[in-house]
Formats: C-alpha cells, structure tokens, sequence
C-alpha cells in the first residue's frame, strides 16, 4: 500500500514536471481557432503542423540552434577547463587567500548583469568581439565561471585527502595522484558542472542580445523572442512549435548525461 | 581527464572562431551597408517589411539595407547598450514614448530639416507632434518618422447586436458614451455580458479614452507639469465603473486580463462587445470560429471622439555613420504606398494621408473602412511629453486605477492618490 502511494505521488510529480512541456506540444498542434477556444483541451481536435511550418519557415531555426549548439558547448568545456584546477587549489590549499577568493567569487554573483552591460559592450568592442560567438563564449564564460568554480571545489572537497595521501605514500607525485586518484572520482562532479554550464548558456538571453548583432550570428533564445510582440501578446503557436524544438537538444543532453550527473550530484552532497 | 577536456575546449573554441561571423562586414569599398533594425512580429507585417526592404535593394545597389529582426520586449536595452557603446544600428523601429527619453540624451539625429517635403506634407501635423521633443538642451526637434498608430475602437459580435436590436453606429454618427452604456444593458443577458473590459494595464487606455471628455490629467504651468483629476478626467473612469458595479453590464472577472485574453469568451458569447485597439481585428479574424460574425465599431463620443495615440517610429542614431542614406532608406520605407502595406501587416492606422486612402486598408472587410476613418480623431497623448509618466504610471496609476476599477477605493480617493502621490513623483524629474 505505502508503495503504491510512493508511485502515485510520483507520478503526480512527474506530471507536474511535465505539464509545461505536454502543453506546449499540445499547443504546437493546435489551430489559431482552437487555442481560442474557452475550453482548452489537451489533445488537439484537428491537429496541425502549420505552426510548425511557421516557426521554421520564417525563422533559421536550425542555423540558430547550430550556433547555440556551438556556444553552449564551447562554453561549458572552457568553464571546466578553467575552473577545475582553480577548484583544486581552493579545496585543497588553507590560508587567508582562499578565504579571499570564495568570497570575491560569491561577491561576484551579487551584481545585477543590467548593471555591467554597458561596460561589458564597451569593453567586447575594444577586443573586436562584438557580433561573433567567440565572444559570446568569452562572456558566458566569465559569467558560468564563479558559480561552477564554488560548484567543484565542494566536489573536490568530497573526495578524501587520504587517497591522495596514499597514493604518494606509494610513490606517486602530486600531479600523478591529481590524475590518477583524484580526477576519476571527480569524474560525476565535472559532469554536473559541464550541465549546469550548458543550460546556463543554452538559454541565456540578455548577454547574445547586445552582443550579437547580425541576423546570421543569432542564436536561439534571439530567433525565439522574435514569435512575441508588445506587452506580453504572443504568435503562441509559432512560439510553442519553436520552443519544443529548441528544448529537445537540452533534453537530449539531459538523457545522454543523466546516470553520470545522479552520481555526480550524490557525490557533491557528503563530505568524504 | 583534465588534458583531454582541455583539448577538447581549445577545439571547440577554434570552432567557435571559425563560426563567429565576426564584425558588421562593413567595408571601407563597394556599397553603403545599413543595418536595420525592426520589431515587427505579425507573420504578414514581417513579411511587408522585408518585401519592402528587398525592393530597396534592387533598387539601390549603393545602398544596401540588412534586416535586423528585433523584438519590443528588449528593444530599449538593446538600443541603449548600443548607444552607449557607439555601435548603432542606423534604423530602427521603436515608439513615440521612447524617443522623448532617447531625445534628451542625444542619443537621436534631429530629422527636421532632413526629410524630403513629399513625405513632411503626407504626414499630418499631429503625428508629427508625437515625435517632437526637447534634446535636452532647450531646442525642439523631430525625432522619428511617425508611421503607425493605433485608436480605440469596439470590436463587437454582430448576432448578438442584431438580436438586441440596438442601432449599429458609423464613423459619421458613432455612439456616445451613454448610448454606448445602454447598448451594453440591452446586450446584457442570458450569461452574457454587454462588454467586457481587460484591463491588466489600464493606464494609457484610460487616458487616451480620457480625451473623449477633454481630460488631460496633467497641466502644464511656468514650466511646472502637475497631475490634475478634475470632472474631465473623472468622466470616462466613472462610465466604466457604473458599468462593473452599477449596471453590471461589464463582466468583473474580465479586468485583470490583458488585451488578447477576452477572446475565447467574446468567441463563446460570453462578452457582446471588446473595447480594444485596432490592432486586436487580426486576433480575432485569424482565430474567429467558423461562421462567428463580428463587426468593428467606431471609437466613443463624449464631448468630441477625440482620442491620445503615440506612433510607431523609425529613427536615425546621431551616431550613425550613414546618416545621410539612412535619411533617403527611412522617406522610401515609408512613403504612402508602402504605409498602406506596413499597415495592413499590423493592422495599424497608417499616418500617411496617401496611405489612409488605398483600397487595400479602407475596404469594409475586417473592419478596415472603421479603423482606418478613426485616424482623424487621433491626438498627441498627454502623457507624451511628461517627464516621469512612466514611473507615475507604473508606480502610482495603475495600482490606483486597479483598486478603483476592483470598487475597492472611491474615485475620490482614486483621484486624490493619483495627484497627491503623483505629484511626489512628478516632482523629482522637475528639480
């Protein structure tokens, strides 16, 4: 009995996770005249790929999500791969620089991005990175950084000093150890992170907005925005074909890393 | 690990490089490159913009035009950031209330003397007023080309008019308010509503509808703009509420929604009538069921039919290093044919004179001959040229008309929060 209550209100959960998602396709398939009606239904009554035909005929919606695609990777490795050795030393390195440093990195998270973006355009100007993805990556970067670095140190904290300790008691050098005793342990951790920094730049908008300029270097969330209008009216079928199908490359990724990142979230929650 | 993901960064950075489009690719030689930037969002009135931009290029090889979609919600961040930063699109699409603020800072090219008399005479001189503005330093100038509007008219389902019998108006006798109001009891019946009004932002509506009775609700004295909330502008906020609370012609649950959410229920009879803008006729052709007849009413009479519009706009950045052709691409984009097109896009009223006669936007079909013939009653709003209506409006007005409306406060309580509070407001952008 205690089961079956456990997989109904798991199932209501579930559901609840999922409504947004079932809704939009229900609303991608529906016709103008049906999305107006006063009692919505959830399964379309003359279902339709019109919107869908909308969304990308009028919008380069796949060069969109190509670049998108483009930033949203690039960025998440870079962060890592900046982030990572930087987490190392937080972890593992005491004294009053550390101290410093977490809280220039939590300080960093205080500051409205509105308030920097002038600043920020100014400076992408000066480096002739303004209206390229390179540039893009280079902001989301600097953005995903802080918060994916406090991210890691708490996994690197999670894996016991001792490992290392025995591994040079067997002979191994720092940097042996980091790579053979250390690095696979984090493998979970540095997976979560890589996630966080992808949905983080897969969905970010105000940054692409003043950075990108050109139609052809736009990525997804600018093409999106472009089915809404003045004071919230919206092209919503359009709106709900495009977005479904930017949302299946996040939950592709999702599905692909979903086993490792469960791990990796378990491991960052206990202190070994 | 750590030597593979780095590879695997440097790697996808080199591609990310390598697919950055990287610059404006505008060149020292070969043609003019400007960029523009436009927030149309219907399918057709996309479609009207580029068709029109791409005729311009054949036309002009010298002058070659790129088509920057943006969108309303944004647009005012995005130009500042540009602005500030020197790197502006050399056209782009906005409203009148966002010019005034642009103006003053020096941000906008001063058009007066700049545009070709063919299009100045086509546009009259109220729409034009809509886009002067002080630039900060005293002198008045013209801003932006004005180039759509939109009015208040009443957008109303016709089986239900016919079967109250009521008198059907034009726009050579439209209704008054109080025929209005009885209209709505007549249509009040059955479940059904006369009207509904959606009113989640109910500022600039009331006081572009204000007009009707000549309320301003701002007066100007040595230099001094003050809030005023006098029998004028009581006029048409108390027709409203009798109608939610008195009549009960007005369905209450219709108020905190925005403009597009009453259709489903004017679909299902559940309202008889929408006062609404213009612009809602699109919505309602596209998503009407079959065989629902509607008609366009034309605006309210009070004392006069007037009515407060802002425009839509295209503007030249003072810091636009093609000002010149930008100037000759803005009188193309909007000479009267090409109006009439934008206006039917967006289902807007067109300022060009030239435009407000084509066939194509004076047709009866979807009300096209109503909305277009209420252009004629259209005035600078009030509110334009105030300094601090924004935050008066968001901070003060609308919680006010919002309680008001709800018959949670008096309209002299509403009227006395409205002034004194607002004049607080008003106060800090005078000083």
């Amino acid at each position: 009995m205690r089961r079956i209550s456990q997989y109904a209100a798991l199932l209501l959960y579930l559901v609840f996770l999922a409504f947004p998602l079932i809704w939009m396709l229900s609303t991608s398939l529906k016709t103008p005249q049906e999305m107006a009606s006063l009692n919505p239904a959830w399964i379309p009554r003359e279902p339709t790929l019109a919107n869908y035909a909308d969304a990308f005929g009028e919008q380069d919606l796949v060069g969109a999500g190509l670049r998108s695609l483009i930033v949203a990777v690039a960025s998440s490795f870079l962060t890592v791969t900046v982030a990572l050795p930087a987490a190392y030393a937080l972890a593992r390195y005491r004294g009053v620089l550390k101290r410093i440093a977490l809280g220039w990195v939590l300080v960093s998270q205080v500051f409205p991005f509105i308030l920097i973006i002038i600043p920020l355009f100014m400076v992408m100007r000066e480096l002739d990175l303004v209206n390229s993805l390179t540039g893009l990556v280079a902001v989301h970067v600097t953005f995903t950084l802080p918060f994916a670095l406090w991210m890691l140190q708490g996994y690197v904290r999670s894996v016991p000093r001792e490992l290392e300790e025995a591994a040079a008691v067997d002979g191994a050098g720092r940097m042996r150890a980091i790579a053979a005793v250390v690095a696979p342990l984090l493998a979970p951790g540095v997976v979560a992170t890589l996630l966080f920094s992808f949905i983080s730049s897969w969905n970010e908008f105000l940054f692409a907005l003043v950075v990108l300029k050109d139609p052809d270097v736009m990525t997804l969330p600018l093409t999106l925005v472009r089915f809404t209008g003045p004071e919230g009216v919206a092209r919503l079928g359009p709106l709900a074909a495009a977005s479904l199908a930017a949302t299946i490359p996040s939950l592709i990724f999702f599905a692909i890393i979903q086993r490792r990142l469960r791990s990796g979230l378990m491991a960052g929650a206990v202190k070994g | 690990m750590g030597k593979k993901l780095a590879l695997a960064a440097v790697a996808i950075a080199v591609l990310a490089t390598g697919c950055g489009g990287g610059g404006t690719g505008k060149s020292s030689d070969g043609p003019v490159k400007l960029d523009f930037l436009s927030l149309a969002w219907q399918k057709e009135s996309v479609e009207a913009n580029k068709a029109i931009v791409e005729e311009w290029n054949k036309a002009n090889p010298e002058i070659q035009v790129t088509y920057v979609q943006g969108s309303w919600d944004n647009v005012n961040d995005q130009l500042v950031t540009s602005f500030e930063g020197g790197d502006v699109p050399d056209v782009f699409h906005n409203d009148s209330p966002a010019l005034a603020g642009f103006a003053s800072k020096g941000y906008l090219l001063d058009l007066k003397d700049k545009l070709p008399a063919s299009l100045r005479d086509d546009i009259p001189q109220a729409a034009w007023d809509t886009v002067t503005f002080d630039d900060g330093s005293g002198n008045e100038g013209v801003f932006g080309v004005p180039f759509l509007q939109e009015s208040q008219v009443i957008i109303a389902n016709k089986k239900l008019l016919d079967e109250a019998g009521v008198r059907i108006p034009t726009p050579a006798e439209p209704w008054t308010w109080n025929e209005f109001g009885e209209a709505s009891k007549k249509l009040t019946k059955d479940g059904t509503y006369g009207v509904a009004w959606p009113m989640k932002s109910p500022v600039n509506k009331v006081l572009n509808l204000a007009l009707n009775f000549g309320g301003t609700f701002f007066e100007t004295s040595g230099g001094k703009t003050a809030v005023k909330v006098g029998p004028e502008e009581k006029a048409v906020l108390q027709r409203i509420h009798d109608q939610l609370h008195k009549d009960k012609t007005a369905d209450p649950s219709a108020l905190g929604m925005g403009t597009a959410d009453p259709l489903p229920g004017f679909f299902a009879g559940k309202y008889a009538m929408l006062p609404v803008g213009v612009y809602l006729r699109q919505q309602v052709a596209e998503q009407a069921p079959d065989g629902f007849e509607w008609v366009t009413l034309p605006p309210l009479k009070g004392t006069t039919s007037n009515q407060g519009a802002v425009s839509q706009t295209l503007s030249v950045p003072a810091d636009s290093k093609h000002q010149e052709q930008a100037v000759e691409f803005i009188s193309f984009f909007l000479n009267g044919k090409n109006q009439a097109r934008l206006a039917k896009g967006d289902w807007l009223l067109p300022t060009s004179q030239e435009a407000a006669s084509d066939p194509s936007i004076t047709s009866p079909e979807n009300g096209w001959d109503v909305a277009t013939a209420s252009a004629k009653d259209l005035v600078v709003a009030p509110f334009l040229k105030v300094n601090g209506y924004d935050e008066w409006k968001s901070k003060v007005a609308t919680p006010v008309l919002q309680e008001f409306l709800a018959n949670k406060i008096s309209l002299d309580e509403a009227a006395g929060k409205l002034v004194e509070e607002g004049n607080q407001v008003l106060e800090r952008y005078q000083r």
